[in-house]
């Protein structure tokens, strides 16, 4: 929901380079190397999917890796993990609808 | 016995003075004594390891609850920054004639100033009393934990335990 | 196929332990990791640990994990991050999908399945709503990557991750509107419940969540007491506003790569589930095939990197660095250590828990 600037043991917020990636057409500043899913919870951004038979709200829910709740579509791939990939500059993420659907085939171009 | 550590979170007076470290009212007038609130056997003894005067003593298994020798301990408040729980501070109850001195572990930030007043709190967090903040210490050896002391009204000495975080 | 004598799958506290001790005994070692990073979840461990000195009691576990990783470096230690392991033969070959990229195959003399666990989760209305999430993420978010997961949050469990975490989430900046533990004692250790307590947090024993309430994303909780049976008091429901709901129910070992080596396991409720059977060497019944950390019964970092170190030593002595003399002085160090961990009220369990399964191994052996 916010960044930790100042943190009594982790001390100040020293990460300066950022990337800009794109989530829903919106552009968001995230911090080179930090996951998807922290850089949109920063952000505000708490849902990341629907669910496919009950078009039902999910976000991030293990943050390791293993439960696959925070899927969204990343540069055109669906399922993607958002808490173990990180951004990177330009980065297309999309909530995704049911199960997603690919977008681009493998010359990186949409289709 | 009243015991609340296990059901509210934070240990009943009785609970305290069943615990083998805990000063009976003599040892208060000798000077600022550090006050051990660990009553459950875990695994833990850097209090013993850090004290420079020995006057802490865990042994051997290292879940034995810790014991002082009050006419050993100085108050110096290592102990306090080091133990893992942030459960020692050091307390000095004659500090004026009418006020005591705490010194506790905080890990929070904002850091109060020295002469700010702060609402001083309870085991329960609630507030008992105002103080008056004496000394922000840090050290690189106490790693992040921050030794505040604050003067306050003397007749609160066993409630105060900690200062309301701030921000 | 590239070989090597012992690989270590999972790179956090237990893997680096063993993967440091097999190194230093002269062995070729790999670690693999699925994750970009090593350390496991050490890294957000920013309270101080205990145990005594030579459990690193005082430091801080993020420390503790840059300690580890420079002896990891020190000792040339080749470790693939990005690597998921996900295949592991009766002939110890192990499969990695590399870099996220490329499927190989390695052949391993030993292998130390030091894979971790997992967190649990408990099913109530609204559970799947976004701003639910294991306290392991809310951690996650806030110690590795400085991200503020909620404002107001509720933790569920009183474990001491339930309220380790309450803690950090109140050094992050966050208010913790309480923390419910459906038992009618509280699970974590007193000095961390006190802790929280005198910040003001209360605590809500007999209760559990009945119900996450929102929309699009969790906007408060409902509380409800239970009775001697564990059922809903009806009557005793609370609605504590909140924007999180932190689960902190307790954790599962991670076992499928132990079940495909075909180790035998055995169940251990105080452990966390099902447990592969192993010895005092930390080997399972395949032989050589080792396991250490939280896959071989939940306990705490500290008590995994002694028995990484326990897993390696083992692992180094069956290939031949060690003579029997030798390895038994490290291996009795070890255990010494381990016990130091595993005795008073909260420690004694574990350790009655563990000899059960070292004597089903041996019941196992003479079957």
């Amino acid at each position: 929901m916010s960044r930790i600037k100042e943190h009594p043991i982790l001390g100040n917020e020293i990460r300066r380079k950022k990337v800009t990636i794109y989530c829903d057409n919106r552009e968001i500043k995230a911090y080179e190397g930090e996951m998807i899913a922290a850089a949109l919870i920063a952000n505000g951004i708490r849902t990341f999917r629907y669910t496919k038979r009950f078009d039902k709200p999910r976000g991030l829910y293990c943050g390791i890796g293993r439960c696959t709740d925070c899927v969204m579509t990343v540069n055109g791939i669906p399922n993607v993990r958002t808490c173990i990939t990180p951004v990177e500059e330009g980065m297309v993420i999309t909530t995704q609808e049911g199960l997603g659907c690919w977008e681009r085939s493998g010359d990186n171009e949409k289709i | 016995m009243n015991k609340t550590l296990k059901t509210i979170g934070a240990p009943s007076m009785e609970e305290l003075r069943c615990s083998a470290a805990f000063p009976e009212k003599k040892d208060y007038q000798r000077g600022p004594i550090a006050i051990i609130e660990c009553t459950e056997e875990i695994p833990c003894n850097p209090c013993e390891t850090v004290c420079p005067k020995g006057a802490i003593k865990v042994g051997d298994p290292i879940t034995n609850l810790p014991t002082i020798d009050f006419d050993l301990c100085s108050g110096c408040g290592i102990c306090a920054a080091k133990c893992p729980g942030l459960a020692i501070y050091i307390l000095d109850v004659n500090y004026t004639e009418n006020e005591a001195l705490i010194m506790f572990p905080f890990e929070y930030l904002p850091f109060p100033e020295r002469g700010e007043t702060v609402s001083l709190v309870n085991r329960l967090g609630d507030t008992v009393c105002p103080g008056r903040v004496e000394s922000v210490l840090s050290s690189k050896s106490y790693d992040h934990t921050t030794l505040i002391s604050v003067a306050f009204p003397k007749q609160y000495y066993e409630d105060v335990v900690s200062m309301k975080k701030l921000g | 196929m590239k070989k090597y004598e012992v690989v270590v799958v999972g790179a956090g506290p237990a893997g680096l332990s063993a993967a440091i001790e097999c190194a230093r005994a002269g062995a070729k070692v790999l670690v693999a990791d699925e994750n970009n990073k090593p350390g496991g979840q050490l890294f957000k461990q920013i309270h101080k640990f205990f145990g005594s000195k030579e459990h690193k009691a005082g430091v801080r576990g993020i420390y503790i994990g840059e300690q580890l990783l420079k002896e990891t470096e020190n000792l040339s230690i080749e470790v693939w991050l990005g690597s998921e392991v996900c295949g592991i033969d009766a002939d110890k070959s192990v499969w990695i999908i590399k870099n996220k990229e490329e499927s190989c195959c390695v052949k391993a003399e030993r292998i130390i399945i030091a894979s971790g666990a997992t967190e649990n989760s408990i099913a109530f209305e609204g559970w799947t709503l976004p701003g639910v999430m294991g306290a392991g993420a809310a951690q996650t978010m806030m110690n590795c990557y400085r991200v503020l997961p909620g404002k107001r949050v509720l933790m569920i469990g009183s474990g001491n991750v339930g309220v380790i975490v309450s803690y950090q989430l109140l050094q992050a900046g966050a208010e913790v509107v309480g923390i419910v533990e459906a038992a009618s004692a509280l699970g974590g250790y007193g000095v961390h419940t006190a802790k929280v307590r005198r910040a003001g947090v209360p605590f809500y024993t007999g209760y559990t969540v009945k119900r996450g309430i929102g929309e699009k994303y969790i906007e408060a909780a409902e509380i409800v007491k239970l009775d001697s049976d564990w059922k809903h008091i009806p009557g005793s429901e609370k609605i504590l506003t909140a924007d999180t709901i932190c689960l902190a129910v307790g954790l599962t070992p991670l076992i499928e790569l132990a079940w495909l080596a075909g180790c035998r396991f055995t169940y251990s409720a105080k452990l966390g589930g099902h447990i592969p059977v192993h010895n005092k060497y930390m080997e399972t019944t395949v032989k050589g095939i080792y396991i250490a950390g939280d896959v071989s019964g939940i306990e705490e970092a500290s008590t995994a990197m002694e028995e990484g170190r326990l897993a390696g030593i083992s692992a180094a002595w069956s290939l031949g660095y060690y003579d029997d003399q030798e390895a038994e002085i490290l291996i009795e160090e070890e255990w010494r250590k381990l016990n130091l961990l595993r005795c008073g009220q909260f420690g004694v369990n574990r350790k009655v828990s563990k000899d059960e399964i070292l004597n089903k191994w041996e019941e196992m052996r003479n079957e």
